[in-house]
């Protein structure tokens, strides 16, 4: 792997080191000659990387108007990739229910095999599945692999990996998605290990190209910067998918389709991390991921009973409670509220965010919400940059106000 | 006990600002930083050993820079530092980082517990970790926010997982992930500071590790970033004054019918 600078495109501007997340490109005073078509014949500086400081994470690439610099890399090669067809889409049981998003996946997945001309095929895991091998069927899978047993309950990384690479190597499934919960991650991380394949984490769009392969976007960097990634010789492409993105798929009754019993071996079932027990967090009546609506407070909530006012807003309308980092270091409300960097990344329909400055450690985790509202007495907060609504007025006044508007609009209606 | 904490050096977020114009982070003087997550699996490392004695050995795989990144680990407490770095590892995705890792635990010998951060937070995969507990065949317990029990042959952890905490209990060897919530991580002491100061960080390169040449780098980087782009900047929504509240919280409750969450 190499990156370059090609030196006749090089014009000295700033652009690239300004970008450079790392410090790895400074420019040096050197007059050398460009190319044809250039405004100037000669520039006086020169973008130099460091090699000791780049990762390779291309993020210059595109922001040099001259196209002067490039990455050259070696592609990894891969043995086989014809014998696999098909998109395959894993349905998360949590507590013996099918997670709902399921549904979002095998929309996407439809569209996705349908644009390869394959079939779908879903795939769970757990114990009493066969309800829910109908339910994926309905929302467009053309067949379901069940890999039923009692002691497959609860997640385990170790058999559910053993399975889903024993799945693979069985049906070769050139795409294969998951969602990116805490349990999709765990889970495809050690299936893509295993078998050596590429993954791409909480994808927010999947589409395929001309070629076939599937194209991943992600969010990086906290999403300030977005990623198109391509996994071209290695089968499957795995990727996990952020829930609440992709539409979920319609219910259709009227299709049919051929549900698998997969066989089990002693050794998929054996595991050595052992489930002791589940303890439900209290604090937290709706998940923050799984949430329409999130209302948050940051600083200017100032302490963990005003967080109460917030809990009784969420409960109204089955909202979930979210909190800045300030908050949860204060200890006015758990981390498992925490919305951030550090914290959790959410994109629920609505995010209300009270108190909150908008640090961009706290943007990173809640700016592709569909849309934002913002409380803040300062009217240079940035958190009002993000927002689709923005209130500069105290969050005492606008909070209980809101809760009185909204107890009449739910009377009312 | 042996522990091996893996982390990665990050560009600090608190250094970038956010240019509104056109959606892309300008970066004033750049700062890198371990990845908090890290901070976490160190100070959690250090715990561990203060109870049961042993070692703490702390790896990152990266370009010759990423020796600061070690360097602070020490000055928190760490034993030992080693640094994975050679241009044949640059252009790692996930997979090719996990592999790397692991190939250095190998060569560590007799570990008994690897910690890393739950994922880092430039690019927020939680990949790696697992990655190393599957190239190893170790058992994994990612998102981990409290070790309940641990002696030298086995753990008992609590994961955050959503709507609460699985616990589950292994035996050691194992790979675990770690969430803020396990700890506070401590200042580095005066002694660190002058440990990490005098440490010899040795610097390790693929034939140190018995590295496969078609495994490491971008050669066994399976993904590929075809491009980097900025986010599409969302439209400048309605900013209400002190005096307009009620027209906003109207406003705000007509969005709520709007996106279908009442």
């Amino acid at each position: 792997m190499d990156i370059i600078v090609k030196k006749e495109k090089c014009v000295g501007c700033v652009l690239c080191s300004n970008e450079c997340p790392y410090g790895a490109i400074t420019l040096v005073d050197e007059r050398h000659e460009l190319e044809e078509g250039l405004k100037a014949k000669f520039a006086v500086r020169l973008a130099v990387i460091d090699r000791d400081k780049c990762t390779y994470c291309g993020q210059c690439v595109p922001v040099c108007p001259f196209g002067a610099i490039e990455i050259i890399r070696e592609e990894a090669t891969f043995e086989g990739k014809e014998e696999y067809k098909g998109v395959m889409v894993f349905g998360e049981i949590r507590d013996g229910i099918l997670e709902t998003y399921t549904f979002e996946l095998t929309g996407k997945g439809r569209e996705l095999a349908d644009k390869l001309g394959v079939p779908l095929t879903g795939v769970l895991i757990g114990k009493d599945l066969k309800k829910y091998a109908q339910d994926m069927i309905y929302h467009g899978c053309d067949r379901v692999i069940l890999a039923e047993h009692e002691s497959l309950e609860h997640f385990l990384a170790e058999p559910y990996t053993k399975i889903l690479t024993a799945i693979i190597s069985e049906y070769k499934p050139e795409v294969f998605i998951a969602g990116s919960t805490t349990m999709g991650r765990a889970l495809f991380s050690r299936v893509a290990a295993k078998i050596g394949t590429g993954l791409t984490a909480d994808c927010t769009g999947l589409d395929i190209d001309g070629e076939g392969n599937l194209i991943q976007t992600r969010p990086a960097f906290g999403g300030s910067v977005m990623a198109r990634i391509k996994t071209p010789n290695h089968r499957p492409q795995m990727a996990t998918v952020r829930p609440r993105v992709f539409k979920k798929a319609p219910e259709d009754r009227s299709r049919t389709g051929e549900v698998i019993k997969f066989p089990l071996t002693e050794d998929m079932l054996t595991s050595r991390v052992k489930f002791i027990d589940y303890i439900v967090d209290e604090t937290s009546h709706v998940n923050i991921e799984e949430a329409d609506v999130i209302f948050s407070g940051g600083r200017g909530i100032k302490g963990p009973d005003s967080f109460k006012m917030l809990f009784e807003l969420a409960d109204m309308i089955k909202g979930a409670v979210g909190a800045s980092r300030v908050a949860v270091d204060e200890g006015w409300i758990p981390y498992s509220h925490q919305v951030g960097q550090t914290g959790k990344t959410v994109a629920p329909k609505m995010y209300l965010a009270f108190g909150i400055s908008g640090a961009i450690q706290h943007l990173a985790g809640m700016q592709t919400s569909d849309f934002i509202v913002a409380v803040n007495k300062d009217p240079e907060a940035p958190i009002f940059k993000v927002a689709d609504i923005g209130i500069v007025a105290d969050l005492f006044e606008v909070v209980p106000l809101l809760k009185k508007k909204l107890e009449e609009k739910l009377k009312n209606a | 006990m042996r522990i091996v904490v893996c982390v990665k050096q990050v560009p600090d977020p608190e250094n970038a600002k956010m240019d509104w114009e056109t959606g892309t982070v300008v970066r004033e003087g750049v700062k890198n930083i371990i990845n908090p997550f890290d901070l976490y699996a160190i100070e959690e490392a250090l715990r561990i050993k203060e109870k049961l004695g042993g070692e703490v050995i702390v790896i990152s795989m990266g370009p010759p820079q990423a020796e600061e990144a070690l360097r602070e680990a020490i000055a928190m407490g760490a034993d030992k530092a080693i640094l994975i770095t050679s241009r044949d590892f640059a252009g790692a995705d996930t997979l090719a980082t996990s592999y790397t890792l692991s190939q250095a635990i190998k060569k560590i010998g007799d570990v008994d517990l690897i910690i890393c951060g739950k994922q880092a937070i430039d690019g927020d995969t939680a990949q790696v970790g697992p990655g190393v507990s599957a190239h190893l065949d170790l058992p994994q317990i990612t998102f981990v926010g409290k070790i309940d029990e641990i002696t030298e042959d086995r753990i008992r952890a609590e994961r955050m997982v959503e709507g609460g905490y699985q616990v589950v209990e292994s035996p050691l060897p194992c790979v675990i992930t770690v969430v803020k919530d396990i700890n506070i991580p401590r200042l580095p002491s005066l002694k660190g500071k002058i440990a990490a100061k005098k440490a010899e960080i040795p610097q390790w390169g693929p034939e140190d590790i018995d590295a496969d040449p078609k495994r490491i780098g971008a050669a066994g980087s399976p993904t590929m970033v075809e491009e980097v782009f900025a986010p599409e900047l969302k439209k400048e929504g309605r900013i209400y004054s002190e005096d307009q509240i009620e027209e906003a919280i109207e406003k705000v409750i007509e969005a709520m019918e709007k996106m279908g969450v009442l």
